[in-house]
């Protein structure tokens, strides 16, 4: 009797520790024990663009930490984008993160994506627009802000005369951009459009405008790409203009480094690429909705001579 | 077919009895340099700017790196193919240099070898590919097309870690490599960069080699009718492979050129250009249907589009209708090319 209780007790005891030791290894693995989500990231992104590589490397980083699958789609034109979109809520994915760039293209396909109950949250561009569609959260730069605070900061280093290099005529993020810098810059103010990265048309674009208004003190390109760009066209026009730029690359780091790029206006792609995904999964597990009715803002911020040492060595992960 | 016989005839009897004028007017890139003339005195008139010498380099720098793959691809038009590959190629030759020499020997010139090799592969698969498969060369090369421009973005991707290639103004070799690629020389206190020598360059041996060699002639009997050139002993599958490796050595100049100039390429650059350099040849005389057209008006069609596209600018004309402008220019270029084009051939 007592022999045969006792077997019964390490049996049960063995069985027990067995168990633990399971549960234990399950939890010990370190991601997020939640059921396997799939998420879409669907952008306006030009392909073999090194900011949106950041972007995408950020929601890659909370994908993985949060367990998520993720599709990355990114398309340049408008209706193709929303195909996208509307190509996701057919996959029956559990959640969609977008860049509205073109508002009105994708209502209809954000609707489908509402209608399926999936759950949608905007980054990175459509901050006027996000709450209109009705998407879920936002998470991003105010675009306007920030142009606004390039004009001040234009006003306070005294430009008189600046040209706004826009390599994406129609999107609504760098539309906002220049008009943000229409609105507070004091002085003379033109936008010149560059198409996609030929950089020996976009050098020669510049370089006609500035032989075109030789006054012109200060060059604001709205993608980091284009910064050294426009310094090489400064030599071959004669122009003593100085450059800024929104967004950063590697590049443009040392450029600042060196003196020859004034700033850089940094939004934080990777947070935004990360926070996206994130939110869609705090949303999905927590019912959680973050900023409370206001877009979740990553930027401005300016990286210049004094602070650029910081971001320098993320800048070379390609993470900044 | 009367046309191409009459141009081969009139090629190689420089003395004709005709006018000299009557002669000039007949050539394919007759209408292309009214044209040009055209648009020239339009912006002229229109733009103060535009009347600087300094605005005159600018525009030829923007025709140049239009002109240099377009001199090629109007040979390939003339042989009676496209090429749609060119716009993309120009963005894989400068990766490939640029990652070859980064990632495995450190030194530029060697990256520079690689990739004229690398163009030059591309350049014969497009041919080969042609050639085995019978396809038209749209198809073809609207493969190879869409392969490459994956390719460039998925390996500098596997590469690098990163979209875009890393700086290499600090490797051994870059100043050399610049020199010879992508320098500038001062004339009378304007900057001129070499690749419009270059471009000058190509296009005058291309106009030689089309006019008074055995593999000009093969070239025009190739794009006007393969199957007779065939019977009469030209090598046609050699001279269309050949002609696509042309392709590949302008492309793989034009991607050295941006590479040294810009230190660092964005992998999605290129796309769209291919177009462009067809639609140089195409406004300088070349026939969509092969077997008719000229270097020279190539170099002039590149011409008409780099006037457009900076004469919009120092028009100071709104920006938000920039493309419309240029569409319409190129539009009246054309018109008053093919207007003039009717005129000459009707004159006999």
């Amino acid at each position: 009797m007592t022999h045969l209780s006792r077997t019964a007790l390490s049996a049960g005891l063995g069985g027990l520790t067995l168990a633990c030791a399971v549960w234990l290894g399950a939890a010990g693995s370190g991601a997020a024990q939640t059921p396997q989500f799939t998420f879409a990231m669907i952008t306006h992104a030009q392909p073999g663009d090194t900011f949106w590589d950041i972007i995408r490397k950020g929601a890659e980083a909370a994908a993985k930490k949060d367990s998520v699958k993720l599709l990355y789609l990114a398309d340049p034109t408008a209706s193709k984008e929303a195909q996208l979109v509307v190509n996701a809520v057919e996959q029956h994915v559990d959640g969609i993160a977008l860049t509205l760039a073109f508002p009105d293209a994708e209502a209809s396909a954000v609707k489908q994506a509402q209608a399926a109950k999936i759950p949608v949250v905007g980054f990175n561009a459509g901050v006027d627009n996000w709450k209109q569609a009705g998407l879920l959260m936002y998470v991003g730069q105010d675009e306007t802000i920030a142009g606004e605070a390039v004009g001040d900061k234009l006003n306070a280093e005294g430009a008189k005369s600046a040209i706004c290099v826009d390599q994406q005529q129609g999107a609504v993020q760098l539309e906002e951009r220049c008009n943000g810098i229409k609105k507070s810059f004091k002085g003379e103010f033109a936008v010149l459009y560059v198409t996609g990265y030929d950089m020996a048309a976009a050098r020669s674009r510049i370089v006609a405008k500035l032989q075109q208004s030789p006054n012109t003190d200060y060059i604001v390109t709205l993608g980091a790409p284009f910064a050294p760009v426009a310094i090489d066209a400064l030599g071959t026009a004669g122009s003593h203009a100085k450059v800024g730029t929104f967004d950063l690359t590697p590049r443009a780091v040392g450029l600042i480094q060196e003196g020859k790029l004034q700033w850089a206006v940094d939004q934080q792609p990777y947070v935004e690429g990360y926070e996206a995904i994130d939110l869609l999964w705090l949303n999905k597990i927590n019912g959680d909705v973050v900023g409370g009715g206001a877009p979740v803002l990553t930027g401005p911020a300016f990286v210049n001579k004094d602070n650029v040492d910081e971001v320098a060595k993320f800048a070379k992960q390609g993470t900044r | 077919m009367a046309t191409i016989a009459d141009e081969t005839v009139s090629a190689r009897r420089p003395a004709s009895r005709q006018a000299v004028w009557k002669r000039v007017f007949k050539r394919p890139e007759a209408g292309a340099l009214g044209g040009a003339v055209l648009v020239f005195i339009f912006f002229y008139v229109l733009a103060p700017p535009f009347r600087q010498l300094s605005a005159f380099t600018t525009v030829l720098y923007q025709a140049a790196t239009l002109g240099i793959p377009a001199v090629a691809v109007s040979l390939l038009m003339i042989g009676g193919e496209f090429d749609l590959t060119a716009g993309v190629a120009v963005t894989s030759s400068s990766l490939a240099a640029s990652m070859f020499a980064t990632q495995l020997l450190g030194n530029i010139w060697a990256g520079v070898a690689f990739a004229l090799a690398f163009s030059l592969a591309i350049g014969w698969l497009n041919g080969f590919l042609l050639i085995r498969t019978r396809l038209h060369s749209f198809l073809v090369t609207l493969s190879t097309f869409l392969m490459l421009q994956g390719l460039n973005i998925a390996i500098t991707k596997l590469v690098t870690g990163n979209v875009a290639t890393a700086d290499i103004s600090t490797m051994p070799g870059f100043y050399s490599a610049q020199a010879v690629f992508a320098s500038s020389i001062t004339v009378g206190g304007v900057a001129i960069s070499v690749a419009i020598i270059y471009w000058i360059v190509f296009v005058l041996i291309a106009t030689w080699a089309l006019l008074r060699t055995k593999i000009g002639n093969w070239v025009l009997a190739v794009g006007g009718q393969g199957d007779s050139a065939r019977a009469v002993g030209v090598p046609v599958d050699r001279v269309k492979i050949g002609l696509f490796m042309l392709v590949g050595f302008a492309v793989w100049f034009l991607g050295m050129h941006m590479l040294f100039a810009y230190d660092t390429v964005q992998s999605g650059a290129g796309v769209g250009n291919e177009l462009l350099y067809i639609a140089a040849s195409v406004v300088g005389g070349c026939l969509l249907t092969g077997g008719y057209g000229s270097a020279v008006g190539s170099a002039l069609g590149a011409f008409i589009f780099g006037m457009t596209t900076e004469g919009v600018i120092y028009a100071d004309w709104d920006p938000d209708w920039f493309q419309y402008f240029v569409g319409a220019m190129l539009l009246l270029a054309t018109i008053v090319n093919s207007w003039i084009r009717v005129r000459a051939s009707s004159g006999k």
